[in-house]
């Protein structure tokens, strides 16, 4: 296990206190942001994401199958995260831990209850056949700020992926149906610190843990609080402003990126 | 498996290559923020990613060797990486082909260094197109290198098979799924020892040895370019 | 810098053989040739050959002055993360103050750093470090960073100086570890300072004349401060 030296945690609160975040951005202030699509061939979609140095690639494989018994004409989607051993030297392999289960559930959420993907639309033989979504998050380097990479990853690859038609013989390829994507936007707490697109460091000494999803529109679409400290209902309020601010940013670079 | 695609067309083969060609290869090194090593592959088709961790303590304690370290490559395929979805975890194959890559590199690197010690190489396939162990193992090695691990030589893999009755230097993804055979090798280029060696189809004595020259033909123009991307790294930063 | 050669070799290239040379740190030798072990700088000075890696874990040698970090608080002694491939021990009698059986988390917890120094490294590489020397000490201000333990000597310059070039002009206390932490502080400003320089001498480490430049970027910059 990787232990965060006491002296670096006095370090990033004093700075804290005057105002400065170690690597010198204002506290509202996301790292650099790249977004590739298409980066993975045998996946119907693909993107990778980096923020500053977290790297995460997610891949989109669709298939053919049973909709569930209690919706038989929807289509069905879901999503798991792979914190392979590679991204830090505190993960080893085995079965999911908890903090990639908690990953893979609020991006999932994220993108399941704004409805972006409208899963009537993936009906193909109503209680029989529909289209499968799989959304495979793998994460390569962890450098602070999981959730906003893979969630970034996730709606990059969804919105340039292209339902296999063909390959089922069920008419030609077509680009998923999509509705306008919530983006994520995570910051942590620390002392009475807020800041945004949370560093390694940052996220080594936060206390709690906030996830805002906003549309464009402004509206609030999915959250999740995370660790065991708290925020009171002013810094909430504050979270909600910077993630708007910055979700409205990061939208911009995602369809230009997706080449909307 | 049957098919009535032609594997082999007036000499040429169906991505136009010649019998002793490989597909195309770059490599990139150091792409990983935290990881000590690491190396971006892509062969043909497949997209490789290779990390190393080490020389730290081998846990759980009882893996650990008094005399040496141990060496836990991990070889593993995204859910994405293939045609049909594949479930995230490792399967047997994995598996398999993990122990088989430990077991070459344990041969080269300089394990008596560090007793007690784990060096762990993480091998992801993110794109997959035949000869996944091969590009692995080729780019672990590089990844190895990147880290500083004490090694005897660079270790390189690359593939040979038969088609249509004729021996051919790295399949591609049609002629795995319906050639004849598949001999897929890992060698130390200094000296030429095999570390690595596995075969599955049907080859006479004859053709075997054809198979196996070209594998090794294979490995050490990989080699070459598993050197100049390395040199290339460092190329630009030294003083003049 | 004298004119050594600046040449990068990698694992497995021929450098000499036994007869004609001394094998040194970064090679070994098969049917009596040398060869290199590590990508990194050969150095071929009279007859010794050796290979200073570009990358690696620290390797620990006894007396080697080293910043490490508590992980963990035991009843007689405390393992110590010194960037190595092993953890350390601290041992009770290794230490200026006098501990109780049981009481070492008062002096000394998980994530507090230390300035210390090797004691001994046996055969199946087991560590030791001791606190036991008048400039040794729990760390109390500052910051530690980390850079590539093959960079330290570039680090310290010859006879220290690049190190003194560094808190010279940025006013800054500055010790380097050999194992590749580094400990700052002062203004805020100034360790910034100190980081960036510190990051451009791992990057540039092969560059000759590598002082002068550094020098005048100081130089500089302490200009468009005044």
């Amino acid at each position: 296990m990787t232990i965060t030296p006491v002296i670096k945690r006095e370090y990033i609160q004093n700075l804290a206190k005057n105002g400065k975040r170690e690597d010198g951005r204002k506290f509202d202030e996301y790292r650099d942001i790249q977004i590739e699509t298409n980066v993975i061939s045998k996946a119907e979609g693909s993107a990778k994401v980096k923020i500053g140095n977290t790297q995460v690639i997610t891949g989109i494989k669709i298939d053919v199958g049973e909709p569930y018994p209690d919706s038989p004409n929807q289509g069905v989607m879901t999503t798991a995260a792979e914190l392979i051993p590679m991204a830090s030297p505190d993960f080893e392999s085995g079965p999911p831990r908890e903090d990639a289960i908690e990953l893979a559930r609020v991006v999932d959420r994220g993108i399941r209850e704004s409805e972006i993907i409208d899963v009537e639309k993936l009906c193909i033989e109503e209680g029989e056949k529909v289209w499968i979504i799989f959304i495979d998050i793998h994460i390569l380097d962890y450098d602070g700020n999981l959730f906003d990479a893979a969630s970034l990853a996730s709606l990059a690859a969804l919105m340039t992926t292209k339902v296999p038609a063909e390959r089922f013989e069920f008419g030609k390829d077509y680009p998923l149906p999509l509705k306008e994507p919530p983006v994520s936007c995570t910051s942590v707490k620390f002392n009475d610190t807020i800041v945004i697109d949370p560093s390694l460091d940052e996220e080594e000494i936060a206390e709690a843990r906030l996830t805002v999803a906003t549309d464009d529109k402004g509206d609030i679409r999915a959250m999740q609080k995370g660790l065991n400290g708290s925020f009171t209902v002013d810094e909430i309020k504050k979270v909600i402003k910077s993630s708007v601010d910055n979700g409205k940013k990061i939208r911009e670079q995602l369809y230009k990126s997706v080449g909307k | 498996m049957k098919s009535d695609i032609k594997l082999l067309e007036n000499g040429k083969r169906l991505d136009g290559r010649k019998l002793d060609e490989i597909r195309p290869i770059k490599i990139d090194v150091g792409v990983l923020h935290r990881a000590e090593g690491s190396c971006y592959l892509e062969w043909g088709g497949n997209k490789v990613l290779a990390a190393v961790y080490g020389p730290r303590e081998a846990v759980p304690r009882h893996t650990q060797n008094p005399l040496r370290a141990i060496v836990n490559a991990r070889y593993n395929m995204a859910a994405f990486s293939v045609d049909d979805r594949k479930r995230p975890g490792p399967d047997r194959r994995s598996r398999e082909i993990s122990k088989v890559i430990s077991e070459a590199l344990e041969k080269i690197i300089i394990l008596e260094k560090y007793p007690r010690a784990a060096i762990d190489v993480n091998i992801e396939i993110l794109d997959a197109e035949a000869g996944t162990r091969c590009a692995g193992l080729t780019a672990a090695a590089v990844a190895l290198v990147d880290a500083g691990i004490p090694m005897k030589d660079i270790p390189v893999a690359c593939a040979a098979g038969k088609i249509e009755g004729q021996v051919v230097l790295d399949l591609g993804k049609e002629e795995d799924n319906f050639g004849q055979a598949d001999l897929p090798i890992a060698i130390s280029p200094r000296t030429g020892e095999i570390l690595l060696l596995q075969m599955d189809g049907h080859l006479t004595q004859d053709e075997f040895d054809q198979a196996l020259n070209l594998a090794i033909k294979g490995c050490n123009i990989v080699s070459e370019l598993q050197k100049k991307a390395i040199m290339n790294k460092y190329q630009k930063k030294e003083g003049n | 810098m004298n004119k050594e050669t600046r040449e990068i070799v990698i694992p497995s290239q021929l450098l000499g053989n036994i007869k004609e040379n001394k094998a040194g740190s970064g090679t070994y030798i098969e049917n009596g040739k040398i060869f290199s072990e590590v990508l990194g700088v050969l150095n071929k000075n009279s007859n010794y050959i050796n290979v200073v890696p570009l990358k690696g874990i620290y390797e620990p040698f006894e007396k080697d002055f080293i910043i490490g970090t508590v992980i963990e608080a035991m009843s007689s002694a405390w393992l110590v993360d010194i960037n190595a491939a092993y953890p350390a021990l601290l041992h009770v009698n290794e230490v200026p103050w006098d501990v109780e059986f049981g009481e070492t988390e008062k002096y000394l917890n998980t994530g507090d750093s230390v300035m210390a120094k090797v004691l001994s490294v046996d055969q199946e590489k087991k560590l030791q470090v001791t606190l036991k020397d008048r400039n040794l000490y729990k760390i109390k201000n500052g910051i530690i960073i980390d850079v590539q333990p093959s960079k330290v000597p570039r680090i310290i310059g010859k006879k220290g100086s690049m190190i003194s070039l560094l808190k010279k002009y940025t006013k800054c206390r500055i010790l380097v570890g050999q194992n590749g932490r580094i400990w700052i502080d002062g203004e805020y400003k100034g360790i910034k300072r100190v980081i960036e320089i510190i990051k451009l001498i791992e990057k540039e480490s092969l560059t000759y004349g590598l002082t002068n430049k550094i020098e005048d970027l100081l130089k500089k910059e302490s200009k468009d401060v005044h």
